[in-house]
C-alpha cells in the first residue's frame, strides 16, 4: 500500500466549537436591548443561583461523556441526598455532607463496577438506579417534604460570601477542579484516551477500569453536592422532586457545549457555556412573556441541533 | 461441550424466556395464600385495568429494545395523547381516536427518521421528543391549565363499559397485544426487527430494509403511547396533564424483566405481559400492605432491571464460550 | 466467456491505493483461487466485485454487459452471493429465520407460513449434511453448520458466482468434506466460485485458477496446477525464489545478540483455547526473532498473549528472569513489555489526542507528580523522540488522527520507545506506510536491539522478515512448525519451512 497524502484537512468545525458562545453573546445583546431589567444585579443573581446546581452535575456528566459514557442516575443521586439530609441533619451539617458524598460515591461505585467490570453499555448500567434510585428515596424520606431550619445548611444553599452566593463560588470552585482535573492531571489525561480509543488505551497498559470506575464516582458526587446545596436553598427537602429531568439538563448543557457523546474529548468551559446558554434561553423567553411550552419546545430543538452538529464523523 | 456447560446454558435460555413469568407464577401464588383480599375477582379486574396502558407502552418498547434502541419519549406521549384525546372528543368518537393516534405517530415518525437518517443516538433522539412532546402537551392545554373533559359518551364507555365481566380496555388491549405478537412473530417486518436487532450489517446485506425497519418501530412505539394514553382518558373521563409521569421507565423495566435484551435482536411479547404484570401485581400488594410506601414500586423494578440486565450478560458471556 | 471480470480496476482510499490497476476474470465452473497476505487488496477487491465498494477507475463486467452495482443487494440480485470470513447471519434467530430473512413463504394471509418454512429449511440443509433443528437459534449451532447455513443461503438465491472468503477457517474436517462436495456440485452446474483460503492442500485440491495479489497489485494469474507450491508462497510474500539477491532490498544490518546472553523474553508452552498450542521460544537481548507463517497463523495472537491482551489457558512468559503470572496489559507494560498491535487504527493510536498526548500516554505517571502531569518533562521526552524518530507533524500539538500513516507508527513506536521497555513486540511495523518511512522504522528496529533490547518482529513481508531478524520461529494453525537459525534464515528456507508444513 502506498501512502497519499501527508495530512487530511479538518472539517470546519467551529458551530460545536463555538457556536455556543456566540448564542450568549447574541442572547445578551438581545436581552440588554429589549429586556427591561435584565442586565440587573439582582437579576443576574437571581439566573446564577438557578444555573450553579446545573453546571455542577453537568460538570460530573462531561467527564463521563468524555468516556463514551452517559449518567442517567444523577436526579436520582440528588434525590437520595435530599431524602438521607434530614436523617443527619441532627448531628451538623459536617454529618449531612458527609452523609451526601457517602451517598455519591456508592452510586458512582454501583454504576463504575457496572460499566467498567461487568461491561454493561454505561446507558443500561445507570438506568437500574434512574427507574429506582428516585423511589428508594422517596421511600426513605416516607414521601414527606421535610424542612430545613439548620441554619449551616441553609447558608451554603442560600446565603453569601463577599457578596456572592455560596453556591455559586461551589459552582466555580468545581469548574477549576474540574478544568484542573482534564488539563493537568494524569487522571484525567487517562480518561481522555480511554474515551478517545478504548482498546489502544487498554495495550498501552492505562488502568482502564479503575479510571472508569473513577469517573462514574466523581459524577455521582458532583451530583450529590448540586442535591445538597440545592436542599439548602430551597430550604426543604423533597426527594420525589429535586433534581427531577436533570439529566436531561446535563447532558443538553455538555452536547450544547460542544462535547461530543462519541467522547475522547471534554469541553469543560463548553459545558459551563452550554448550561448558561440555556439558562439564558429558557430566561429569555419567560421575560419575553413566552410560555413554558414554547421554552420546551425550543429546548427539544437546541438539543437536536447541537447533537447533530456535535456528531463526529469517521474521519476515515 | 461439557455436560455441564449445556446444562447451564439451557438454564440460560429457560431464564430467558420464561423467567419473568416463573417469578409472576410465584409472587401470584405468594399473594393468593397471604393476602384475602388478593383472590376476589375485583381485584384481578383492577389489576388488569391498571396494567392496560402500561401494557401498550410496554408493547411498543419491545419493538424499539429488540432493534437495539430506546425510547424515552413514550410517557411524553402517553401523557399528551390523553390530553388530545380529551380535547378532540368534542368532534366525536373518530376524532377522539384518530387525532392522539395522528401526533403520537408522526412524533414517532420524527424520532424513527432522526434515528435511522442521522445516526443520532436513540436515547438523546427520544430525550429531545421527551421535551418536545412534553411542551406541545402544555400549549394544547394552555400551560396545564385547561383540564379537557370528555365530551363523547361511546369514547367514554370504551374507557368505562364491560363486555362479558371484563373492561373494554382490557378486551381492546388484549386483541392489540396478540396482534402484536402476530406481527412480531410472523410477519417479514418482525423478523426485520429482529435481524435489525441481531446485526444491523448482516441484516442490510440480507437485504432488510434496516432504516425502514427502524423507523417503523419508533412510529409503532409513539402509536401504541398515544393510545395507551387515549384509552386512559376514555377512563378517566378527562386528560389528566400530569407531568414526569415516569411511564418510559416503567415499560423500560418491565420489557427487560420479561427477558428482552437491552443489546437487541431477541425479546418476546409473551415475556413483555409477564413483565408488566408482574409489577403490576407487585404494585396491587405494595396497596394492600396499607402502610407501605407506594413508592417501593420503583425500587423493585430498579433492582428487578439490574438483576436481569447483569444476568443476562453473564449468560450471554457464557453462550458465547 | 467469461462470468465476472474486472478490467484495470484501482480503489484508492485517503493514504491507501488499495487496488491499483488490477484485473480478474472468472469463469462459469470455474473455482478460482484469490490469495494474498494481508493488506494485498483481496478483500478490496472481493468489495469491488460484490458492489461494496465502486472501483475508481476500471470496468466490471457481468456476463458479458459492464455493470455498476450500488449496493450489495443489487450484486446479490443480480446473483453474486459471498460468504464472509466471519459468518455474516445473525445468531439471535433461528436457522430457518436465517435463512429465508427478508424473503420468507408467506400465507395467502400475508403471514409467514412457519411450518412451510422449516421444511424447506430442512430440505435445503439436509443437502449440505447439516441436520439440525432449524427451529434453534443459529448461534447455538457449531461454527461448521452455521458456514454451511451461509453458504446454503448464498446459493439459495439463484447465485452465479459464490464468493467465499476463508470457508474452512472454522470447519472441521468432516465439515471441509461436505463443503467440497457442494463446492464440487455448484461447478459442475456452472456457478463460478472465487475461493479466498491459505490452505495450500485446499487450494491445490479443489481450485483451477490463482490470482495472487501484493501490495494492491496483481503479481500473477493462471492455472494453478502449473504453478509449485513454493513458487506460490514466494510470489505471495513478495520474493522471487530463483532470484535470491546478496545485498537484499531492506536496511537491516544484522545481528547483535550475544550468544551468552540470558534470555530477556521466554515463553513456554504458551497455549490458548484452541488458538495456540504450547508455543515456546526465547529472545536474548539485543536480539530480533522473527514470528513467520501465514495469515491465521497465530503469530498476532502470540503477540497479544504475551502483552496480557488475549486469554491464555496454559505456559509461562518470564522477562528478565521474573515470571509475569496472570498477565494483563497493565502488568505486561510495567514488567517491561510494549506491544505495537497489527491494527494501528483501531488498537494503536488515539486519533483524536495530539502527538504529545499519544507519546506520553503509558508514562503519565512518570511525569507527574502527585497525579499532577509536568509539561515540562512531557515536552522533554517528546521533543527528543520526535527528533529522534524523526516525526514529521506541524508541532508536537497536532492531531494524530491528521498525519500519514508512516508518522502515525513512528507516534505509536516513540509511545512504546517512552516506557523504557526491555522487549518490543511488533506486528507488521511497517505495513500500511511508505517507502521513506518504512526504511526509518526498519533502521530503527535495528538501532533499538542493537542497544540490547529484545525485539519480536511480525511481518508478511518476507524480505523483512528474514533480514530483521536473527531468528525465525515459524508458526501455523497456532503451534511451531520450525525454528531458522544462523545461515538458514534465508527467504527459501522461510518459503520453504511455510509451504512444506502445508500452510
Amino acid at each position: 500500500m502506498t501512502t497519499l497524502t501527508l495530512t487530511t484537512p479538518r472539517r470546519a468545525d467551529w458551530l460545536p466549537k463555538y457556536g455556543v458562545y456566540l448564542a450568549i453573546a447574541a442572547l445578551i445583546v438581545y436581552n440588554a436591548a429589549f429586556t427591561p431589567y435584565f442586565l440587573t444585579v439582582s437579576n443576574l443573581r437571581i439566573q446564577l443561583i438557578q444555573v450553579a446546581p446545573i453546571i455542577i452535575v453537568a460538570l460530573g456528566m462531561a467527564l463521563v461523556i468524555g468516556t463514551e459514557g452517559i449518567d442517567l442516575s444523577v436526579g436520582a443521586v440528588m434525590a437520595l441526598v435530599a431524602a438521607l439530609i434530614p436523617l443527619y441533619l441532627g448531628y451538623g451539617v459536617i454529618a449531612a455532607v458527609i452523609v451526601s458524598l457517602l451517598a455519591g460515591v456508592a452510586v458512582g461505585l454501583i454504576n463504575g463496577a457496572l460499566v467498567a467490570k461487568v461491561g454493561l453499555q454505561p446507558i443500561v448500567a445507570t438506568l437500574a438506579l434512574f427507574v429506582g434510585g428516585r423511589g428508594l428515596a422517596v421511600v426513605i424520606s416516607d414521601g414527606q417534604l421535610k424542612d430545613i431550619r439548620n441554619a449551616d445548611l441553609i447558608y451554603l444553599g442560600s446565603g453569601d460570601l463577599l457578596g456572592i452566593p455560596v453556591l455559586v463560588w461551589t459552582a466555580a470552585l468545581a469548574i477549576l477542579v474540574v478544568a484542573f482535573t482534564v488539563r493537568r492531571t494524569v487522571f484525567g489525561r487517562r480518561l481522555l484516551a480511554i474515551g478517545g480509543n478504548r482498546p489502544a488505551a487498554e495495550l498501552a497498559g492505562l488502568p482502564v477500569q479503575r479510571v472508569l470506575i473513577t469517573v462514574y464516582v466523581l459524577c455521582a458526587v458532583l451530583a450529590a453536592i448540586a442535591g445538597l446545596l440545592s436542599v439548602g436553598r430551597i430550604q426543604s427537602s423533597d426527594a420525589s422532586s429535586i433534581g427531577l429531568l436533570i439529566e436531561l439538563s446535563a447532558i443538553t448543557a455538555v452536547v450544547v457545549g460542544g462535547t461530543p457523546l462519541t467522547g475522547g474529548r471534554v469541553r469543560v468551559l463548553g459545558t459551563v457555556a452550554g448550561a448558561v446558554l440555556m439558562q439564558l434561553v429558557i430566561a429569555t423567553m419567560i421575560k419575553n412573556n413566552l410560555p413554558p411550552s414554547t421554552t420546551e419546545m425550543v429546548q427539544a430543538a437546541i438539543i437536536l441541533v447541537a447533537v447533530y452538529a456535535a456528531r463526529e464523523r469517521k474521519t476515515r | 461441550m461439557t455436560v455441564l456447560a449445556v446444562a447451564q446454558r439451557r438454564a440460560g435460555h429457560a431464564f430467558q424466556r420464561q423467567g419473568a413469568l416463573a417469578v409472576l407464577a410465584v409472587v401470584v401464588l405468594i399473594a393468593l395464600a397471604a393476602f384475602p383480599n388478593f383472590r376476589s375477582p375485583d381485584n384481578a379486574a383492577t389489576i388488569l385495568v391498571a396494567a392496560a396502558p402500561p401494557m401498550l407502552i410496554a408493547l411498543g418498547m419491545t419493538f424499539v429494545i429488540i432493534t437495539g434502541g430506546i425510547d424515552l419519549s413514550v410517557g411524553s406521549l402517553y401523557v399528551l395523547g390523553g390530553v388530545l384525546a380529551s380535547w378532540a372528543s368534542q368532534y366525536g368518537f373518530v376524532a377522539a381516536i384518530a387525532v392522539p393516534l395522528a401526533v403520537c405517530g408522526a412524533i414517532g415518525l420524527l424520532n424513527g427518521a432522526l434515528i435511522a437518517y442521522t445516526g443520532m443516538a436513540p436515547f438523546i433522539v427520544t430525550l429531545a421528543a421527551l421535551l418536545g412532546a412534553r411542551g406541545l402537551m402544555r400549549a394544547v392545554s394552555d400551560e396545564g391549565s385547561t383540564t379537557y373533559i370528555v365530551q363523547n359518551d361511546a369514547f367514554h364507555t370504551l374507557g368505562t363499559g364491560s363486555l362479558l365481566g371484563i373492561g373494554n380496555q382490557v378486551w381492546l388491549v388484549a386483541i392489540i397485544v396478540l396482534l402484536g405478537m402476530v406481527v412480531l412473530s410472523r410477519t417479514r417486518f418482525g423478523n426485520a426487527v429482529y435481524a435489525v436487532g441481531g446485526s444491523e450489517d448482516a441484516a442490510a446485506l440480507m437485504g432488510v430494509a434496516v432504516r425502514r425497519t427502524r423507523i417503523g418501530v419508533y412510529v409503532l412505539s409513539g402509536l401504541l403511547a398515544g393510545l395507551a394514553g387515549t384509552i386512559n382518558a376514555a377512563k378517566l373521563g378527562s386528560g389528566v396533564t400530569v407531568l414526569g409521569a415516569g411511564m418510559e421507565l416503567d415499560a423500560i423495566a418491565a420489557v427487560v424483566i420479561g427477558g428482552t435484551l437491552l443489546t437487541g435482536g431477541a425479546g418476546t411479547i409473551a415475556g413483555t405481559v409477564a413483565g408488566v404484570l408482574l409489577l403490576g401485581v407487585i404494585q396491587n400488594l405494595i396497596n394492600q400492605v396499607g402502610d407501605l410506601n407506594s413508592n417501593w414500586q420503583q425500587v423493585i423494578s430498579g433492582a428487578f432491571l439490574a438483576l436481569v440486565v447483569v444476568a443476562q450478560t453473564y449468560l450471554v458471556r457464557l453462550r458465547r464460550t | 466467456m467469461t462470468l465476472l471480470e474486472v478490467a484495470g480496476v484501482s480503489k484508492v482510499f485517503p493514504g491507501v491505493r488499495a487496488l491499483d490497476d488490477v484485473s480478474f476474470a472468472l469463469r462459469p465452473g470455474e473455482v478460482h483461487a484469490l490469495v494474498g497476505e494481508n493488506g494485498a487488496g483481496k478483500s478490496t477487491l472481493i468489495k469491488v466485485l460484490t458492489g461494496v465498494y465502486r472501483p475508481d477507475a476500471g470496468e466490471l463486467r457481468y456476463q458479458g454487459e459492464p455493470v455498476s452495482f450500488a449496493t450489495p443487494m443489487d450484486a446479490q440480485r443480480a446473483g453474486i452471493s459471498t460468504i464472509y470470513q466471519e459468518v455474516n447471519l445473525i445468531p439471535l434467530m433461528s436457522v430457518a429465520q436465517n435463512l429465508f430473512l427478508g424473503r420468507e413463504p408467506r400465507t395467502t394471509l400475508g403471514l409467514v407460513d412457519r411450518a412451510r418454512m422449516d421444511r424447506e429449511a430442512r430440505d435445503i440443509l439436509a443437502g449440505y449434511g447439516v441436520t439440525t433443528d432449524v427451529r434453534a437459534r443459529l448461534g447455538s449451532l457449531p461454527l461448521g453448520a452455521q458456514q454451511m447455513v451461509a453458504l446454503a443461503c448464498a446459493v439459495m438465491i439463484d447465485a452465479k458466482v459464490v464468493v467465499m472468503d476463508e470457508p474452512t477457517s472454522s470447519l472441521e474436517p468432516r465439515e471441509v468434506e461436505t463443503l467440497f462436495g457442494v463446492i464440487q456440485d455448484l461447478h459442475e452446474r456452472g456457478i463460478g466460485i472465487i475461493y479466498v483460503s491459505h490452505r495450500m492442500d485446499e487450494l491445490y485440491r479443489i481450485c483451477d485458477t490463482v490470482t495472487i495479489l501484493r501490495d494492491g497489485k496483481l503479481v500473477h494469474t493462471g492455472r494453478l496446477a502449473d504453478l509449485e507450491r513454493v513458487r506460490l508462497v514466494a510470489l505471495m510474500l513478495g520474493r522471487e525464489v530463483s532470484d535470491v539477491r546478496r545485498e537484499g532490498f531492506t536496511v537491516f544490518s544484522g545481528d547483535h545478540a550475544a550468544a551468552d546472553d540470558t534470555p530477556v523474553l521466554r515463553v513456554s508452552g504458551l497455549s490458548s483455547r484452541n488458538r495456540l498450542h504450547d508455543i515456546s521460544f526465547g529472545v536474548r537481548p539485543g536480539e530480533v526473532v522473527g514470528l513467520g507463517g501465514l495469515l491465521g497463523a497465530g503469530r498476532s495472537e502470540t503477540i497479544k498473549a504475551i502483552a496480557g491482551a488475549y486469554p491464555v489457558d496454559r505456559g509461562e512468559i518470564e522477562v528478565d528472569g521474573a515470571p509475569l503470572r496472570h498477565p494483563t496489559t497493565v502488568k505486561a507494560v510495567a514488567a517491561g513489555i510494549a506491544v505495537q498491535p497489527e491494527d494501528r487504527k483501531a488498537e494503536g493510536i488515539i486519533p483524536g489526542l495530539s502527538i504529545r498526548e499519544n507519546i506520553a500516554l503509558s508514562i503519565l505517571p512518570r511525569m507527574s507528580t502527585f497525579g499532577l502531569v509536568s509539561d515540562a518533562k512531557i515536552d522533554e521526552v517528546v521533543d527528543r523522540f520526535m527528533k529522534r524518530l524523526r516525526i514529521k507533524a506541524a508541532g508536537p500539538h497536532q492531531r494524530v488522527g491528521d498525519l500519514s500513516g508512516g508518522n502515525q507508527q513512528k507516534v505509536l513506536l516513540a509511545r512504546l520507545l517512552a516506557t523504557g521497555p526491555k522487549v518490543l513486540l511488533l506486528d507488521e511495523p511497517t505495513r500500511g506506510i511508505d517507502v521513506g518511512a518504512k526504511a526509518e522504522v526498519q533502521a530503527l528496529i535495528d538501532e533499538l536491539a542493537a542497544e540490547g533490547l529484545g525485539v519480536v518482529l511480525v511481518s508478511s513481508d518476507a524480505e523483512e522478515l528474514v533480514e530483521g531478524s536473527g531468528r525465525v520461529v515459524v508458526l501455523r494453525d497456532g503451534a511451531v512448525v520450525g525454528v531458522l537459525t544462523g545461515d538458514d534464515v534465508t527467504t527459501e528456507s522461510l518459503l520453504a519451512t511455510i509451504a512444506e508444513a502445508g500452510a
